[in-house]
């Protein structure tokens, strides 16, 4: 089969930045396949997929897509490509139909043809009985849905959709990768741009970019059969997992290492001895047993950076008695009008410990996450944090809790130190803060980048800023909303390398996430669906229930069971 | 991939020219697509602008405000401004004289025997003008004399002071000529000025400040709101799905001009009905010769807010832009609150740049005289000419990609 895209040496400056996003990049990408583009955050992925939609100019080499030039016959291109940009496109003013009615009208089609592919475009993203709901009132998920009905209008050559899962639950993503392979069936291109790596081992062919070059282009089984006889796992560690991995990323031997539900996952450098039990200085009963490699073991493999820092945290005081209570919730209840957004939730989360919250998209996790932290006032129930209720003693409840929003809740106009100092200032901590800045900017490595905006930082050191500025004043709960949504694999794990230390000194985590890896670091799931909590337990007691490998078909089989009971 | 072979099989042999092929090519060859696809984007456009509420309130609660605010609040006339006449002898001309300022409209007259308290009121700011009628006035008059009369004004603010003047002084002649006469002493005043004012006899500020408010109700519709749509779409990442669609830039372009030009007409419409019927401001022009005048008018704001969403892609900076270029120049500048004629000669030269400053005085013209070419064409023509100018920026630099 002939390339449907051809890019020969294509490089992509932009003004003001040194280093070019793209750099001297020759690939191909064939019809019929579902073409993954992977890479950390800032590799170029969306410069890549923007100068195939002739939405930017190459500063040198050529671009062609079906023997178009994007650029110059960006006419043609156009009607042959459709694009799905990371915020979909979607008019949040418009409904559903009113939408799709747009994108038909643009791109010309009417009459019947526009009937029959209206009814197949909702049927295809089951959209069909929310044609008169406004974009922006819909679920992350079904906005998703619809932005790629959106593009798919008239039938392209090739569908470029950049990030498409970000934010989205594990549901909406596997039945938007349905969707995907139904087009590859049907001869279109499709190219998908992730940092999610389970998904990249779903493709049909992977280009893996780093700094704009390409590490790796073909399969991805191929890339991930590099790494045969690499990976371990260490099974009969109990609650010394995480202390284990302390000990497992300090060898010599070991790459890569993260926590996956009860056990550790490792990764060796090329032709290495696995580390014996005493090494990690496991306790006994132990076994560091081969495993299969996954893609995202040879992901990290190939980008050769190991990510251990060493943070100072590990080394202080405890914060938090281990085993205690710390957070409570009891039959937290919220109601927006008619519409009750949690109901009847009650648990319990001791110190030491890491509580995940899942759901769907709109099951409402989130609206429990914030009557937790005080940031919603229940309609019925309460929540304690320390001992201290979040409505009666919100102040002394909130002095204990420390917040980390989504998007990193920071100041972009303002110097680290800046924002460090702003932080401070808002848990009161005077007289102390000087020390204590210099201690979190001591722990999170932030001297070298004091005086520079928080804006361009990049994003790891974004990340530990917020960590910072979220940890300064010793918080006994740790509150994270999504904290690596959109964020690459070595991102990620320098992140939960800083938790893993925080939870080694006592501190309670609680963390709502739509990563499933993310999830299996949790000691404790609760899964939440319409307003409940469904399920509850360790990750691998989840999986055992729904008698499924992994965790992600636990979620998918534990939610559709609700739906059947329903 | 049905219907794509016609267009492939139409490809042009110099790719390289770059965009000029595309737009020829598609009103070439989409000729019968072109007001389909135009009427998708004006229907979206109205449907967002519906029910959005910041647009409402750009459009509709914005403008009544104003209106209301200038038609009801702001006012450049005297009436019943706190005046106190100083009788220091009481006599019967001193007396008719402060009968006078009592009778009269524009003053609230109280009357005092010495200038002390008067003048304490008056520094206090709860006075804006003292009379003193001195001893010796009768005397004077009575001698055929000139019997002048002290009048004190506060002078902090100019605008004020200098009103307060004329209006008291005004009154005290008028006194004078009338009492002049009804002692025969006719002969003492041959020559008299009998004024007329025209368009605006009653001299109602409000006549000539209503019809200029539509000029600022257009900047609003026409500047703002275009500029923050425009970088509303920048923000939520809408422009750039529509870049990756077979629209064209005169689409792009027309599909924000139709509806914001529709939006901005139907404001003037039911601006003018508002000055005429709640008012009473008289329209004495055409209704052709408004809407061809607004019509221009619309053209420069509608430009000038293209230009600012090309240049500035978030919402905030499109706000302060059209702020400070459009909305405070049409206010300050256009003649509508300070008179050109009596600002320094830089600013004065400035104003011209100011499309608000061509508009404002044919709105004036339109409802206090009527269609005055030689009022109307010089200045249509001048706005005429800063539209052209917006638009040339325009069409070169609203970006065709996202590098641009």
């Amino acid at each position: 089969m002939s390339a449907l895209i051809r890019i020969e040496a294509v490089s992509k400056r932009f003004s003001g930045q040194p280093q070019p996003a793209i750099d001297g990049l020759s690939v191909e990408f064939d019809a019929g396949r579902v073409n993954g583009l992977v890479g950390p955050d800032g590799a170029g992925k969306t410069t890549l997929i923007r100068l195939m939609a002739g939405l930017l100019v190459p500063s040198s080499g050529s671009v062609r897509v079906a023997g178009l030039d994007p650029v110059a016959e960006a006419t043609e291109l156009r009607a042959a490509v459709a694009y799905m940009p990371q915020r979909f496109g979607l008019y949040e003013d418009l409904s559903v139909m009113e939408n799709l009615a747009l994108y038909a009208d643009i791109r010309g089609v009417r009459g019947a043809e526009r009937r029959r592919r209206f009814d197949e475009l909702l049927a295809f993203t089951q959209l069909a009985h929310f044609t008169d709901r406004l974009a922006g009132r819909l679920s992350g998920g079904m906005k998703q849905k619809l932005g790629l009905a959106c593009a798919l209008v008239k039938v392209p050559k090739l569908l470029l959709l950049d990030e498409p899962s970000v934010g989205v639950d594990p549901i909406s993503r596997r039945e938007l990768w349905r969707m995907a392979a139904e087009l590859v069936g049907q001869g279109i291109a499709v190219i998908w741009s992730t940092a999610y790596l389970d998904e990249a081992e779903k493709c049909d062919q992977v280009l893996l970019l780093n700094a704009g070059r390409a590490l790796f282009a073909g399969p991805p089984a191929q890339l991930t059969a590099e790494l045969a006889g690499r990976s371990f796992l260490v099974h009969g560690l109990g609650a010394a997992r995480r202390a284990v991995l302390e000990h497992a990323l300090d060898h010599p031997a070991v790459i890569d290492g993260f926590v996956q539900g009860a056990s550790l996952r490792l990764v060796l450098g090329p032709r290495a001895q696995p580390p014996t039990v005493e090494e990690l200085r496991a306790p006994a009963g132990a076994r560091v047993v081969p495993a299969p490699p996954r893609f995202e073991d040879a992901f990290i493999a190939h980008l050769d950076q190991r990510v251990h820092p060493h943070t100072a945290y590990a080394e202080r005081q405890a914060i938090g008695a281990v085993g205690t209570v710390t957070v409570s919730a009891r039959g937290l209840t919220k109601r927006f009008g008619d519409f009750t957004a949690a109901e009847d939730i009650s648990f319990m989360i001791h110190g030491g410990e890491i509580f995940g919250l899942l759901g769907p998209n709109g099951a409402g996790k989130s609206t429990t996450f914030k009557m937790l932290c005080g940031l919603l006032k229940p309609s019925r129930g309460t929540a304690s944090v320390s001992g201290f209720d979040l409505l009666t003693a919100a102040s002394q409840a909130r002095a204990r809790i420390g917040y980390m929003a989504q998007k990193f809740s920071l100041y972009g106009d303002l110097s680290v130190r800046q924002n460090l100092d702003f932080f401070a200032g808002i848990y009161g901590l005077r007289r102390r803060r000087g020390p204590l800045i210099d201690r979190v900017v001591d722990a999170f490595g932030l001297a070298p980048y004091l005086n520079a905006d928080a804006g361009g930082l990049p994003l790891g050191f974004k990340q530990r800023l917020a960590l910072a500025c979220a940890t300064m004043h010793d918080p006994a709960v740790l509150f994270l909303d999504e904290p690596t949504s959109g964020v690459d694999p070595l991102t990620r794990r320098e992140f939960w390398s800083h938790i893993n230390a925080l939870v080694g000194r006592g501190v309670t985590v609680v963390v709502t996430t739509h990563f499933m890896d993310e999830a299996e670091y949790c000691d404790r799931i609760g899964l939440v669906y319409r307003g409940r909590i469904v399920a509850e337990g360790p990750p691998e007691r989840l999986k055992a229930d729904a008698g499924v490998g992994s965790l992600e078909e636990a979620f998918i089989s534990l939610v559709e069971g609700q739906e059947d009971a329903v | 991939m049905n219907d794509d072979s016609s267009h492939s099989s139409r490809r042009r042999g110099t790719p390289a020219a770059g965009m000029e092929p595309r737009l020829r090519g598609d009103a070439a060859t989409r000729l019968g697509a072109i007001p389909r696809r135009l009427m998708a984007l004006v229907w979206k456009e109205w449907l967002q602008i519906v029910r959005d509420p910041s647009s409402i309130l750009i459009a509709v609660v914005l403008p009544l405000i104003l209106l209301f605010l200038f038609g009801y609040g702001v006012s450049f006339d005297l009436k019943d401004s706190p005046v106190c006449v100083v009788i220091e002898q009481p006599s019967a001309p001193a007396a008719g004289l402060a009968a006078s300022f009592h009778a009269s409209r524009f003053f609230k007259a109280d009357t005092a025997t010495s200038t002390g308290r008067c003048i304490d009121e008056l520094v206090a700011g709860r006075l804006n003008g003292v009379v003193v009628i001195p001893s010796d006035f009768a005397e004077r008059l009575a001698g055929g004399d000139l019997a002048p009369v002290q009048i004190l004004v506060d002078g902090s603010d100019p605008n004020t002071a200098g009103l307060m003047e004329n209006y008291l002084a005004g009154t005290f002649r008028t006194w004078m000529s009338i009492d002049a006469d009804m002692r025969g002493q006719a002969a003492a005043q041959r020559i008299g000025v009998v004024s007329r004012t025209w368009y605006n006899p009653a001299k109602e500020s409000r006549r000539f400040l209503l019809p200029g408010l539509v000029a600022i109700i257009m900047t609003l519709i026409g500047t703002m709101l275009t500029s923050l749509v425009v970088s509303r779409e920048w923000e939520r990442g809408t422009m750039e799905a529509m870049m990756a669609t077979p629209l064209t830039l005169p689409e792009l372009v027309l599909g924000k001009l139709i509806p914001y030009y529709l939006l901005g007409m139907a404001a003037m419409a039911a601006t003018t009905a508002i000055t005429m019927l709640q008012f009473g401001v008289p329209f004495r022009g055409s209704i052709w010769a408004l809407a061809g005048v607004t019509s221009i008018f619309l053209l420069t704001t509608l430009g000038q807010g293209l230009v600012i969403s090309s240049l500035a892609r978030n919402q905030f900076v499109a706000t302060q832009a059209a702020l400070f270029s459009a909305f405070l120049p049409g206010f300050l500048l256009s003649g509508l609150v300070y008179e050109i004629g009596s600002m320094p000669w830089p600013i004065r030269l400035a104003t011209y740049l100011v499309p608000a400053r061509y508009y404002v005085p044919s709105l004036q013209t339109l409802f206090l005289a009527g269609d005055e070419p030689g009022v109307l064409w010089p200045n249509s023509l001048a706005m005429l000419i800063i539209a052209t100018v917006f638009f040339t920026v325009v069409v070169r630099k609203t970006p065709r990609r996202l590098d641009e």
